[in-house]
């Protein structure tokens, strides 16, 4: 697949999604379904692509899975994204050296 | 004009601090999955969206079409739509429709929310300051950690490959601690996900997130409707 198509389908798209509403919609969206629907979409977007691809993200199984349990962790205590994700990256590789 | 620009790049370095660390371990995504360096960078310059880069790298490293790849973007990218339209309702008059185009561009996760923060209705000035410094660091993160992919040694290229779902993880655990809806909709969804790879193999990783997250953003928006006493 070329590269450049790609790239202006990727980049087309998220701009448009973004654009349209933003330059042209005036009014507010009343279906109590469409816009629940939409609060939703994010945290299952995330969490689709996040199960099951995060447990071989760093690699192999074990430090994958340590890595995301330290990830959930500190996610649960509100820690800063950084934070989180950095301490997820850490304990996957500290892991690593033992498994 | 210029106090508001400012004002947006002070508001904006934050963002850019966390989009640095976080880019960086979309690079380091992107080379393993074939980019080259300045590939992965274009990709970050051009579309500003942590999630749909991630899938999106993924569907070119797996040689997949062009539809898949627009609906993947469409659907991960939805949120970007939602938030536009609350945006679009709090603008200053002097927001004229070729500034409106323009600003569209850089509308994020972490750029919504500074700019709902505003207590003063949005000015261009101010969400362009905002939005050039944030994108800044996104896109210098990546090329570091493209660049870094290539030479970093194998063990800590490894684990920072995880960077990015974590933070992830970040930004759906803390509301999925406090709102039911969130909470049923994040693990349906994540059920489904790995039903969908154990059972349809065949279904692409983009259509298989595409349909968990309709069913279960469907499903939750049933069940827990908002604007009740769950939201």
């Amino acid at each position: 697949m070329n590269f450049y198509l790609s790239l202006a389908v990727m980049a087309g798209v998220t701009y448009l999604i973004r654009m349209l509403p933003f330059a042209f919609f005036r009014h507010k969206i009343e279906s109590r379904f469409i816009r629940s629907f939409l609060d939703y979409v994010p945290y299952a977007v995330l969490a689709a692509m996040t199960v099951p691809a995060v447990f071989s993200s760093a690699g192999s199984l074990i430090p994958s899975a340590v890595g995301a349990a330290a990830a959930l962790a500190l996610a649960w205590f509100d820690l800063p994204l950084i934070v989180v994700a950095t301490a997820a990256a850490l304990a996957a590789y500290l892991t690593g050296f033992f498994f | 004009m210029t106090r508001n620009f400012f004002r947006g790049i002070l508001h904006g370095v934050p963002i850019a601090l966390g989009y640095l660390s976080v880019s960086f371990g979309f690079g380091i995504l992107a080379v393993r999955a074939g980019l080259a360096v300045w590939q992965a960078t274009l990709i970050s310059a051009v579309c500003v969206t942590s999630a749909g880069q991630v899938a999106g790298v993924e569907i070119i490293a797996a040689a997949g079409g062009l539809a898949e790849l627009a609906l993947v973007q469409l659907t991960i990218n939805l949120r970007y739509a939602l938030m536009s339209l609350s945006l679009s309702q709090k603008t200053a008059p002097s927001f004229t429709l070729p500034k409106r185009l323009a600003a569209s561009f850089g509308i994020t996760d972490e750029i919504f929310a500074v700019c709902s923060a505003e207590p003063v209705p949005l000015t261009f000035s101010y969400m362009a300051g905002v939005i050039l410094i944030s994108a800044a660091g996104w896109i210098a993160g990546t090329a570091l950690g493209a660049a870094a992919g290539e030479i970093l040694p194998e063990r800590i290229s490894a684990a920072l490959g995880i960077v990015l779902y974590g933070m992830f993880i970040a930004i759906v655990v803390p509301t999925a601690k406090k709102r039911r809806g969130v909470l049923f909709a994040a693990v349906s969804a994540a059920v489904l996900s790995v039903l969908s790879r154990l059972l349809i193999p065949a279904l692409s990783g983009g259509f298989s997130v595409i349909l968990c997250t309709l069913i279960a953003s469907c499903a939750a928006a049933l069940l827990f409707p908002i604007g009740g006493e769950d939201a």
